[in-house]
């Protein structure tokens, strides 16, 4: 070994032994929370980050549909007759004036793929969020009572998830009207048992820890355990697990719509839009694509971020799974 | 070690009692796996216990793992409802109070957990998990709260700037530390400590014994000390009870359990501890029983410790020994056993049994 290499090693051992000097002793004293490192985590992971942007992009897409719609001069339900459709009265391709061609009312596609992306957030988040709060609260309340509650909860979470839900949700809608309402209420109905199962056994596991008995030993009351013992310790499976429901709750939305019990029409939608689509897909691609393409980047984007996200809060899991 | 014993043995109890536990028994249900409810089995965990706490004396209680310790203490605590029998806290019947009516009881007991890691809650921030004592009984808030945290903090060592850390940023014995706190922030009168060293390292064990022993005799607690290590308890006790399969089998001021231990269990336990100076005790048997600690759903007729016993006798099957003063012991030594071992009596390993000689001992 020759002395140029030993000093190497001491400068190595230097940098990375060294605490850092002064200054940063009064950061160190406020503790880095599991949040922070997680954010940390998640700032490293540029797929992640990539699928967030998209994810943004598409939020401001739905939040400033009027002002694309403004930008065209092209109303939302606004038919182009003479414009928009051939003579022969068929769909026209993407030119000049309709950036992503028309639809076979003779409507902007483009501005109706903005308006969609509303209706797809509004579900995937109102009916994720309310599947998420009845899912925690009822996962909750059977983990951590047991005994009957359990039994009861855990039973009802069974018959919800055995239920061919495809089916039972088209005859439901069709009962009824048709509306946006009615939508997110038959997800969030069908869509809770998954969470409630996911959080009831975590809270299982972590009933038996020995904080939990030190809060009890305190004297802490049932529900002070519960929400404020237990649920952080589930926030952040709970986030990862709505983040990955949001593109399957936009999925269902979309397949409602295609099979013609979502939201009705005229309101763009994309389910809608695919579903009209198909006649004519050999005659106008575009009709076909464009609203499917903004389907399958929503829905790949929000899994990739779910998927970051996951690793980002529980990076034990990631190693167990992989 | 080198750590000062808080009391000397039988100075400290002035006969008055904080703790008496009256014929405890706590009987577990065996889960059976299939939905129909076939099994009516029950591991009896603890089977009836007399104890009497006194205020201000540590209560060693030994014994090998699942022979009841935590279960007792649990109970004692009311963490866990009773099978049958009695507790009466500071003169005050405690058995059948609802967990609602425990609340104001906290107060006045408290738990020190086994593991460092365990036994804080990892998403939450320290001066918020010392702090609950005061939140959950209304004592204190925002700046007063904490205030009254550092101090306690300050109390038992730990840095009072490291009020926002997590339990994660602190070592084990750090970590012990917060539990103290926590039991320690309202002053209980009673702080039942299960096994609360035996996860940390034997130099930093010493730390967390000498810091309970100055906070007992600064604020008069009353200790139930559980471990399994022998030596710990020997140094922290007044007065130590052993317990086996459920019951408590020998129960005596500290130095006479470890001088002149008379049940077999209590003298086998004792023959296991390694001796770190060989000649001190020239001749001693490490004792070794033959066989497992029966299973504590059927638990053996009798002595619960004959068919493991060297000095077993047919009646000891049969007749299931009173812990009494035994032999010409003093009130306060009781023994559980037909056959009591003599004092300077070298007690043999059954036949068939090979006991290892003196300073062999592991």
């Amino acid at each position: 070994m020759s002395p140029g290499d030993s000093v190497a090693i001491e400068d190595v051992e230097v940098a990375s032994g060294t605490p850092p000097p002064e200054g940063a002793a009064a950061s160190i004293i406020e503790g880095r929370s599991p949040w922070r490192l997680a954010y940390e985590r998640l700032r490293r992971d540029r797929a992640s980050l990539i699928a967030l942007g998209v994810v943004v992009v598409i939020i401001l897409v739905a939040i400033f549909a009027p002002v694309i719609a403004a930008l065209t001069g092209h109303g939302v339900y606004e038919q182009f007759r003479s414009t928009g459709l051939t003579p022969e009265g068929l769909p026209v391709g993407p030119n000049g004036q309709f950036l992503l061609g028309t639809d076979d009312q003779g409507r902007d596609i483009l501005v109706r793929i903005a308006y969609g992306a509303r209706i797809s957030l509004i579900v995937g988040v109102v009916a994720t969020g309310a599947e998420v709060v009845l899912g925690t609260l009822l996962g909750l309340a059977a983990g951590y009572f047991g005994k009957v509650v359990d039994t009861i909860i855990a039973r009802i979470i069974d018959i919800v998830l055995s239920i061919p839900f495809l089916l039972f949700a088209i005859s439901l809608v069709s009962i009824s009207h048709p509306s946006l309402t009615i939508v997110i209420v038959v997800i969030a109905v069908f869509g809770w048992a998954a969470v409630a199962r996911v959080v009831r056994g975590q809270v299982l596991s972590l009933r038996e820890k020995e904080y939990i008995e030190a809060a009890r030993a305190l004297g802490a009351g049932p529900w002070r355990i519960m929400f404020i013992d237990i649920l952080p310790n589930i926030v952040a499976p709970i986030i990862v697990y709505a983040t990955l429901l949001i593109p399957v709750t936009i999925v269902i939305e979309a397949s409602l719509s295609f099979l013609g019990v979502g939201v009705p029409p005229p309101t763009a939608d994309w389910g809608t839009m695919i579903s009209g689509a198909q006649l004519l897909y050999q005659q106008a691609w575009w009709y076909l694509l464009f609203p499917s393409l903004a389907l399958l980047i929503t829905t790949v984007a929000f899994n990739i971020f779910g998927d970051g996200l996951r690793d980002a809060l529980d990076p034990r899991a990631e190693q167990l799974y992989e | 070690m080198t750590v000062g014993i808080p009391d000397e043995p039988g100075a400290a109890p002035d006969g008055d009692v904080l703790v008496r536990v009256k014929g405890l028994k706590k009987y577990f249900p065996v889960q059976s796996t299939s939905a129909l409810r076939r099994s009516h089995e029950h591991v009896h965990a603890v089977d009836g216990v007399d104890l009497e706490v006194f205020r201000g004396e540590t209560l060693g209680l030994v014994g090998e793992t699942g022979c009841g310790k935590s279960t007792l203490a649990r109970c004692i605590a009311r963490l866990l409802d009773l099978s049958d029998g009695e507790v009466d806290f500071d003169g005050r019947d405690i058995t059948n109070l609802s967990a609602r009516q425990m609340r104001p009881l906290r107060r006045e007991m408290q738990m020190i957990f086994q593991d460092p890691y365990g036994s804080l809650n990892p998403r939450r921030r320290v001066g918020s998990i010392i702090g609950d004592p005061f939140a959950l009984h209304g004592i204190a808030d925002g700046a007063e709260r904490k205030r009254r945290v550092q101090e306690v903090m300050e109390l038992v060592g730990l840095k009072p700037e490291h009020f926002n850390r997590f339990p994660a940023e602190f070592s084990g014995g750090q970590r012990q530390r917060i539990g103290v706190a926590r039991a320690l922030a309202l002053r209980p009168k009673l702080i039942i400590c299960d096994e609360p060293v035996s996860a940390l390292d034997v130099s930093i064990q010493a730390q967390i014994i000498n810091l309970l022993a100055d906070l007992q005799s600064e604020f008069n607690l009353t200790y139930i000390f559980i471990a399994h290590d022998l030596s710990v308890v020997r140094h922290v006790s007044n007065r130590v009870a052993v317990m086996y399969l459920g019951k408590i089998v020998e129960l005596a001021p500290v130095e006479d359990v470890y001088q002149v231990p008379r049940h077999p269990y209590s003298n086998a336990l004792l023959s296991a501890v390694p001796m770190p100076d060989p000649n001190q005790k020239v001749g001693s048997h490490q004792i070794i029983l033959s066989g497992d600690v029966p299973s504590p759903i059927n638990p053996p007729s009798g002595c619960r410790f004959h068919p493991r016993c060297p000095k077993a006798q047919a009646k000891c099957s049969v007749d299931d020994p009173p812990l009494i003063p035994v032999l010409s012991d003093p009130p306060e030594h009781i023994t559980a056993c037909h056959f009591p071992v003599e004092t300077g009596e070298v007690m043999e390993s059954r036949p068939g049994v090979i006991a290892s000689e003196g300073a062999q001992a592991t």
